[in-house]
């Protein structure tokens, strides 16, 4: 199992600003290790949900930063509402975490 | 005769079946279509957007890539993409001279803003490419970025 996601929600206005971290290798498959390609190992798909609708979606490739940041907005959020976001990658493995959006500053 | 007639009828049927399926499926935003393989391992740009069924993209000044100019680590660019445009539902993004230059789409829901922030990794300096779908339409710029190996500048 994959280490949990960091998640913060903060919104300014209506408008939540949401940062993600996944952990995750992102692997390449053109990595040698002791002269042997490391598989291919990257997150394919990201959902984000707010209050159970989904928000933010996307499609990636193996070209993502290992420890994946994403960073994204939404309108019309307010304190207390809930972020849901997975993850899946090319093993079929997934993740899901949730975070509450705070006030923010 | 007859028989090859109706059994031709029926595969047309079937096929016209999958293909409104099909796009019940996709209606819905990307998010329930599967992950466009075809695309993702082409190994250019232009090829990668034909297999997304982008064409006649149209250069925009609306749209606003933040990356730096000079990155000295190639293994963690931050970009940040931005797009003025009305109705944009997804940003696409193609770091052209990676082995596999496409690297993602963004797609935005109602209530999201038009805005990503990404970390890519970048073989070496290219252009990082943007393709904004909004109404119907593709937009695109471009941001060169110069990769410095081993911190000897450029």
């Amino acid at each position: 199992m994959a280490d949990p996601m960091k998640i913060r929600a903060t919104v300014q206005g209506d408008v939540a600003d949401v940062r993600v971290l996944m952990a995750h290798p992102m692997e390449t498959g053109q990595r040698k290790q002791a002269g042997k390609a490391v598989p291919l190992h990257f997150i394919q798909s990201i959902t984000a949900q707010l209050n159970g609708k989904t928000v933010f979606s996307a499609d990636i490739s193996q070209a993502i930063s290992r420890n994946p940041v994403f960073a994204f907005k939404v309108k019309g959020a307010k304190a207390g509402d809930k972020i849901v976001i997975t993850w899946k990658d090319n093993k079929g493995e997934t993740r899901t975490d949730e975070t509450t959006v705070r006030a923010g500053s | 005769m007859q028989q090859t007639r109706r059994s031709v009828i029926k595969a047309g049927g079937a096929l016209g079946l999958l293909a409104v399926l099909g796009s019940a499926l996709l209606k819905p935003g990307r998010a329930l279509a599967a992950w466009n393989k075809g695309a993702f391992e082409a190994k250019s740009a232009i090829d990668a957007m034909r297999a997304l069924g982008i064409t006649n993209t149209e250069e925009s000044k609306d749209i606003v890539i933040r990356a730096p100019d000079i990155a000295e680590n190639g293994a963690v660019v931050p970009i940040d993409v931005t797009s003025n445009i009305p109705g944009t539902t997804s940003i696409s993004v193609f770091i052209e001279k990676n082995p596999f230059p496409y690297t993602g789409t963004f797609d935005f829901a109602a209530g999201a803003v038009p805005f990503v922030h990404l970390r890519a990794k970048l073989g070496e300096s290219t252009p990082v490419r943007v393709v904004v779908a909004a109404g119907g339409k593709y937009y695109t710029t471009a941001k060169e970025v110069k990769v410095t190996i081993g911190g000897c500048g450029g």
